[in-house]
């Protein structure tokens, strides 16, 4: 086994990332990047929503997408977990339902890279039983 | 839940709700007393007597966006399957302790699984609160701290991917080391 990574490392990796992120984002205001969230309450986890997670952290990474993915609650739409919300700068919330490896690159591909809407879109209309 | 991490991962959920901005994880593995216990501490807005005795039950939550709150039943299931237990404290305005205990050799005990990949996903999607994780086995201790992470990153996000890759791997190769 190679060297255990320590603080150290991370200082280093540190002052590397100081340098590119100030060459790239510079002016770039989170308003203007691309912001996921991965509902990720019970039902989420139980449903796979860490790796989508996992996978959308590192693929955007690697298309150099600027993007914030981070973690939210429960959205109550538990019937179609895991699912993710997706926000293009200046455009409004959209929630994709039913989200696996296979439809967050879709969702990548055309709906982040493009804004063309995919399958899976969940009405935001939806009401709980109870509220009917 | 497939694994113990996830289930960690769950419970966390619960401090963050509770707007904890310190929350502690503890996971010790002994051998020899067979138990394999895991402990979640936050400094949150606690739970009111009356409320704490339902709160094991499946069908109490108080959320408002659904009406079952399996979290922790579920996690005190899976314990209680290996002859372990949960059980839990709190304190209006103080915070809250889910204490997890489950027996170590027991084949119904669901295995840790990505337990580095969990610790940062929390690190990195909530900055404002500050994670200490500490991690004992017969073999060695690990300790984390959030704070000391951000100190060393200075004006670099937490949530950069390459901080993501990089912490994931050194929680990963540190357990290794006092694996059992």
């Amino acid at each position: 086994m190679g060297k255990i990574k320590t603080l150290a490392d991370l200082k280093n990796l540190k002052t590397d990332l100081q340098s590119k992120i100030n060459l790239r984002e510079k002016g770039i205001s989170p308003e203007k990047l691309v912001q996921i969230k991965v509902a990720m309450a019970t039902c989420g986890i139980a449903s796979g929503a860490k790796e989508i997670m996992d996978f959308l952290i590192d693929e955007l990474d690697k298309q150099s997408i600027n993007a914030v993915v981070t973690q939210t609650g429960c959205m109550g739409y538990c019937y179609a977990e895991p699912t993710i919300e997706v926000t293009l700068p200046g455009n409004a919330p959209i929630v994709f339902g039913y989200v696996d490896n296979n439809k967050a690159s879709e969702i990548i591909e055309k709906y982040i890279k493009k804004g063309e809407i995919v399958d899976g879109v969940l009405p935001v209309n939806y009401e709980t039983i109870d509220k009917k | 839940m497939k694994n113990l991490s996830l289930h960690i991962l769950d419970i966390i959920q619960n401090s963050i709700r509770a707007k904890a901005n310190l929350i502690e994880l503890e996971i010790l593995e002994n051998l020899k007393e067979n138990i394999f216990q895991i402990v979640i501490k936050d400094n949150g807005t606690g739970i009111e007597k009356d409320k704490l005795k339902g709160i094991l039950d499946p069908y109490f939550t108080s959320r408002t966006t659904r009406n079952v709150g399996l979290g922790l039943s579920l996690l005190k299931q899976n314990a209680e399957r290996t002859g372990g237990f949960l059980k839990i404290y709190s304190k209006l305005g103080k915070g809250t302790v889910v204490k997890t205990l489950f027996k170590y050799n027991n084949i119904d005990r669901p295995v840790l699984g990505d337990i580095s990949g969990v610790v940062t996903l929390v690190v990195a999607s909530n900055p404002s609160i500050e994670f200490l994780y500490k991690h004992k086995t017969d073999k060695g201790e690990f300790f984390f701290n959030s704070k000391e992470i951000k100190r060393i990153l200075e004006n670099v996000a937490i949530n950069e991917p390459k901080v993501i890759f990089f912490l994931k791997e050194m929680i990963k190769e540190n357990l290794q080391n006092i694996k059992l």
